[in-house]
C-alpha cells in the first residue's frame, strides 16, 4: 500500500505499524521521536499498536538543539 | 514620529514593499525582540533584526566568545575571543543600525529569572541549544502569552517553528518532556555546518518581522525542517494543540517552571564531552 511519510510516497506493507515503519525508516533514537498519523499525535505507547492505512501521511517529528548556552 | 531622511534611505527597501512599507518599518522600529542566545542561531537572527530596524533587541547569554564558536557565530569576530558574547553582539548590532537600543543580559536563563527576562518584549526568539532551556522558554512564554520562535540545528539539518499561545500547539505539545542528558546528540557531538546556523536563524528572524509587522503566514501550527544535504524544506503541518499538553492544555498539570538538568552544546577545550 501507499502511504506518505515525511512528504514523500512510500510503497510499504500492508498494516505496517508505526513502530515497523521507524525501524525500516532507520529513524534514528525512535524512543525521543514524536509521531504524528494524519495530522494526530500517536501516543509512544501505541507505536507498536498503531496500524498504517493505505494514503495514510505519517510524519516523524525529532528532538533538535543547537544554537548556544543561554 | 517621522521618519529622518537618513532613516527613509536606509530602510527604502523594506518600505518599497507593499507588505511593510512606512507603517511596517514604524511598527518595527516601536517593536522589542528578545534573542535567548547569542549562537549559531542567535547570531544571525540578531544582524538581521537590528539591520532591519526592530527598535529595541534584548540579547540574553551567559558565555563568552570562544574559538570553536566563530565557525558559525558570525556575530563575533577573532578579535572578540574572551569577550562575553553579549557585549561582542550588542558592538556587532550597534555597529550595523545606531537606531537600536540594545539590552544585554548576562546570564543564563532560570525559572527564576526567566518571566522577568520576557515580559517587556513582544516576541522571543530561542537560539539556545539544550532542551532543558528550549522547554523552559516554552512553559514561560506560555504562561506569559509571549510569541516565540523555536528552532534547532544538528549536522545538516534544521527546524523551526513559531508558537503564539493559545492560537496554535506550543513546543510540548508536540515533544512533551525533555529527553535525558546524552539521549539525543547534540551539535557538539555530531557537529553542525555552520551555515545551517544562518538559514535557520534568518528564517527565525523573518518569523519575527513577519509576526511584528502583520505580513504573511507563520509557522504557527507548522514545524519547517530543512536538510541541506537533499536541499529539501519539508513544512510539516502539526495536529492541533494537545487538550492534554501539561502546559497549554484544558488541564495543565505544569503550573510552574522548571530547571531541567542537562550538558549544553557549545564544546569548550578542556570541558569533558
Ligand atoms: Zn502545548
Amino acid at each position: 500500500m501507499k502511504i506518505t511519510v515525511s512528504g514523500e510516497t512510500k510503497d510499504v506493507a500492508d498494516g505496517i505499524t508505526v513502530t515497523e515503519l521507524m525501524e525500516q525508516e532507520k529513524v534514528e533514537t525512535p524512543e525521543y521521536v514524536s509521531v504524528s498519523v494524519n495530522e494526530e499525535f500517536i501516543s509512544r505507547g501505541d507505536f507498536s499498536s498503531t496500524k498504517l492505512k493505505e494514503g495514510d501521511t505519517v510524519e516523524f517529528l525529532y528532538f533538535m538543539g543547537g544554537g548556544s548556552a543561554a | 514620529m517621522a521618519f529622518t531622511n537618513e532613516q527613509m534611505e536606509r530602510y527604502s527597501r523594506h518600505i518599497i514593499l507593499k507588505e511593510i512599507g512606512v507603517k511596517g518599518q514604524k511598527k518595527l522600529l516601536a517593536s522589542k525582540v528578545l534573542i535567548i542566545g547569542a549562537g549559531g542561531l542567535g547570531a544571525p537572527a540578531a544582524l538581521y533584526l537590528a539591520a532591519a530596524g526592530v527598535g529595541t533587541i534584548g540579547i540574553a547569554d551567559a558565555d563568552a566568545v570562544d574559538l570553536s564558536n566563530l565557525q558559525r557565530q558570525i556575530i563575533h569576530s577573532t578579535a572578540d575571543l574572551g569577550k562575553p558574547k553579549v557585549l561582542s553582539a550588542q558592538e556587532s548590532m550597534e555597529a550595523i543600525n545606531p537606531d537600536v537600543q540594545v539590552n544585554t543580559y548576562q546570564e543564563f536563563i532560570t525559572s527564576s529569572n526567566i518571566m522577568d527576562l520576557i515580559r517587556d518584549y513582544d516576541f522571543i526568539l530561542d537560539g539556545t541549544d539544550n532542551f532543558p532551556a528550549k522547554f523552559l522558554i516554552n512553559d514561560a512564554c506560555v504562561m506569559a502569552g509571549k510569541p516565540f520562535s523555536h528552532a534547532g540545528i544538528i549536522r545538516f539539518k534544521g527546524q523551526l517553528m513559531t508558537v503564539i499561545p493559545g492560537e496554535g500547539p506550543c513546543y510540548r505539545c508536540v515533544f512533551k518532556n525533555p529527553p535525558p542528558k546524552d539521549a539525543v546528540p547534540t551539535c557538539r557531538q555530531a557537529g553542525v555546518i555552520g551555515a545551517m546556523a544562518g538559514v535557520i536563524g534568518c528564517l527565525q528572524a523573518l518569523e519575527a518581522i513577519k509576526y511584528i509587522t502583520g505580513t504573511g503566514e507563520l509557522l504557527v501550527g507548522s514545524l519547517l525542517t530543512f536538510d541541506a544535504l537533499t536541499m529539501e524544506f519539508h513544512k510539516i503541518r502539526l495536529p492541533k494543540k494537545d487538550p492534554d499538553c501539561a502546559v497549554c492544555g484544558e488541564h495543565p498539570t505544569i503550573t510552574k517552571l522548571i530547571d531541567y538538568e542537562q550538558a549544553a552544546c557549545d564544546w569548550k577545550p578542556g570541558e569533558k564531552v
